[in-house]
């Protein structure tokens, strides 16, 4: 945060807010943007699909990361119980509604989220990181010994999402599945910026540029923390239940370790603590992978090795944070 | 059944140690700059491959190649850190983090494209195979060495740290960085020094390795985990804690796969999570 920004926070914190909540022509036009793939690149509707959905999970980082400062290394743990618990529901109990199924995810994604928040608040620096690659982990193992549940390296299969609302039939060509990914995301995006918009937002910001202050100005960081992870695991088990749904498969790769980093990667590539950052940061990562994968899979690593060591080196608040710098708009 | 404990004990202490060779170098760096290196598994990784490429190539004797692979990683790890890591000292946690793994995928990638994707076997000299018989349980000669040579390490280790001049100064940098370098110590040169032989020590754990647990590009990924957990769960900057936290790993790693299969690493993991919960600065970790 700049000096300019900080102070006008102090003048008016109801003022900053209201023009935090203010739509600018940028967002109008960004959102607008997102619709091309209907119309003009048909054949990649599927991989706009998966943009769409790693873009909020991407989003629920941001919200931990980026705004309460929290390093996480297992949320792919999140998104996995959100894709499983769709994908039991329709697997096993033969109930394939999309949104009951994204509701349910979301909820048991959250209950996790909450259940967990008491022991992310205990612990700092590497603890913290540790804790997170631990829990996460520990969802893997679990839910491939659980295989009479799971599926285990198999994954569950015979999973089958009914018609959204019984009228929208999902297609072979994925129209319907980038339409409602996108719907999905959009109205995550919305709660996100609902969130970071607000004083609660504000406390999170709080947090993550001086801990020990808080209590001192008498706000209770833990309980906000607790909020936050919550609310970021339940967006994460949306984000999984939704890929259930649009590709009517599980394996365990949601819960993977590879994933939990790859989101990373993504949010740092877009910028951090802009919500925006997450979103643009999952459609170069993805975009990119699909097509330099398709050239030589083997050094997609290398490419992507390369490209963390830049962004870090030379753009620390990555592609947008660039951006905002180079038009002198700092945010 | 007591003979199968005795020899899940020396299977995983013989792992333990390896994983002691493999991540006290992190462990002293990371308490003494806060320098968190996610690459410090590669370094293993770049020990491995100097041992199976002498050993193929140039049919250097095994024993010989040890050394070399010390050097070999420690040599790679100063040009890195003079060139990239010293900037990041003073930057955060999560831009170390980052800055680290991008250079792990990157050692991957090498890897890959130097030695193939494939694992790299090396044959051991023939008294270093088989096993010998002790009351009826036979132990592996491997492993025995393994012991002792990390045994003989830690002895060094201890007795440069506690006893040496050099070894007071990293304690002093160690325990409080402004005052160690307001009384004179060239703290940076030490963290250059201290390093370099972590790295190196990472590079001897990874030439040990290949006979235990092979060797293929995916070696810094693999390893990273274990490495952090024996960190992490040992304190920052102990080296005592280190050799209980890898002992610890090594035989709960190898009783847990032996004793409840399916389970398979849970139990690691519900450890590691526990351990940190109740002790967030590690088991002998004073900050």
């Amino acid at each position: 945060m700049t000096h300019n920004q900080t102070s006008a926070i102090v003048e008016s914190p109801a003022r900053w807010i209201r023009s935090r909540n203010r739509w600018t022509i940028f967002e109008i036009l960004f959102w607008i943007a997102t619709l091309a793939p209907l119309y003009f690149f048909p054949a990649y509707l599927n991989l706009a699909s998966q943009v769409a959905i790693t873009a909020l999970f991407a989003l629920s980082v941001d919200l931990v990361l980026g705004y309460a400062g929290i390093i996480t290394l297992g949320h792919a743990m999140f998104f996995g119980l959100g894709a499983f618990t769709a994908g039991i529901l329709s697997s096993r109990y033969g109930w394939g509604e999309p949104i009951s199924g994204l509701l349910l995810g979301g909820m048991v994604a959250a209950l996790a989220g909450y259940v967990t928040s008491f022991l992310i608040v205990r612990v700092q620096h590497l603890a913290l990181i540790m804790v997170t690659l631990g829990l996460g982990l520990l969802t893997f193992e679990l839910a491939n010994s659980l295989r009479w549940l799971t599926g285990g390296t198999d994954g569950l299969t015979g999973i089958s999402t009914w018609k959204i609302f019984g009228y929208f039939r999902f297609d072979l060509w994925g129209y319907t599945s980038y339409a409602y990914s996108l719907a999905v995301l959009f109205l995550g995006f919305l709660i996100c910026r609902l969130v970071v918009s607000s004083s609660f937002g504000l406390a999170l910001r709080g947090i993550r540029e001086n801990v020990q202050r808080m209590p001192a100005i008498g706000s209770d960081y833990k309980w906000h923390l607790r909020k936050v992870y919550t609310i970021s695991a339940a967006i994460a088990g949306i984000a999984g239940a939704l890929l259930t749904q649009t590709t009517n498969t599980v394996t365990l790769e949601v819960l993977s370790f590879q994933r939990s980093a790859d989101v990373v990667v993504m949010l740092i590539l877009g910028g951090t603590g802009r919500l925006y950052g997450a979103i643009i940061g999952a459609v170069i990562f993805l975009v990119a992978k699909d097509q330099l994968a398709g050239i030589n899979p083997q050094y997609w690593f290398l490419w992507i090795g390369i490209l963390l060591m830049a962004v870090v080196l030379f753009m620390p608040k990555g592609i947008l944070g660039g951006l905002s710098r180079l038009i002198r708009r700092e945010d | 059944m007591i003979n199968n404990i005795v020899i899940v004990l020396f299977d995983g202490f013989a792992f333990g140690m390896l994983l002691f060779v493999l991540s006290v170098g992190l462990t002293v760096t990371l308490g003494l700059m806060n320098f968190i290196n996610l690459a410090h598994g590669a370094f293993g990784m770049v020990g491995g491959y100097v041992t199976v490429m002498l050993m193929r190539q140039y049919g250097v004797p095994f024993l010989l190649t040890l050394p070399l692979a010390f050097l070999g990683a420690a040599l790679v790890s100063v040009v890195l850190e003079r060139i990239f890591f010293r900037r990041l000292y003073r930057s955060g946690e999560l831009n170390q983090v980052l800055f680290t793994i991008g250079l792990v995928f990157v050692a991957a990638a090498g890897a890959t494209y130097f030695f193939g994707t494939g694992q790299q076997p090396i044959v051991l000299p023939s008294w270093l195979r088989g096993s010998v018989e002790l009351f009826g349980i036979r132990f592996g000669v491997y492993r025995m060495f393994l012991i002792a040579v990390s045994l003989a390490i830690t002895a060094v280790l201890f007795f440069t740290l506690e006893r040496t001049r050099f070894g007071a100064k990293i304690r002093a940098s160690v325990d409080n960085q402004k005052v160690a370098q307001a009384l004179g110590l060239n703290v940076e040169r030490i963290f250059a020094i201290t390093f370099a032989l972590g790295s190196g020590l990472a590079g001897l754990g990874g030439a040990l390795a290949v006979e235990i647990v092979g060797l293929d590009p995916s070696f810094g990924f693999h390893f990273l985990v274990y490495v952090l957990i024996v960190v992490s769960v040992g304190g920052l900057g102990s080296i005592a804690g280190s050799f209980l936290g890898a002992a610890l790993l090594g035989i709960g790693d190898v009783a847990g796969k032996y004793l409840v299969p399916e389970l398979g690493s849970f139990l690691i993991y519900l450890l590691l999570v526990a351990i940190l919960l109740v002790k967030p600065t590690g088991l002998l970790g004073k900050r």
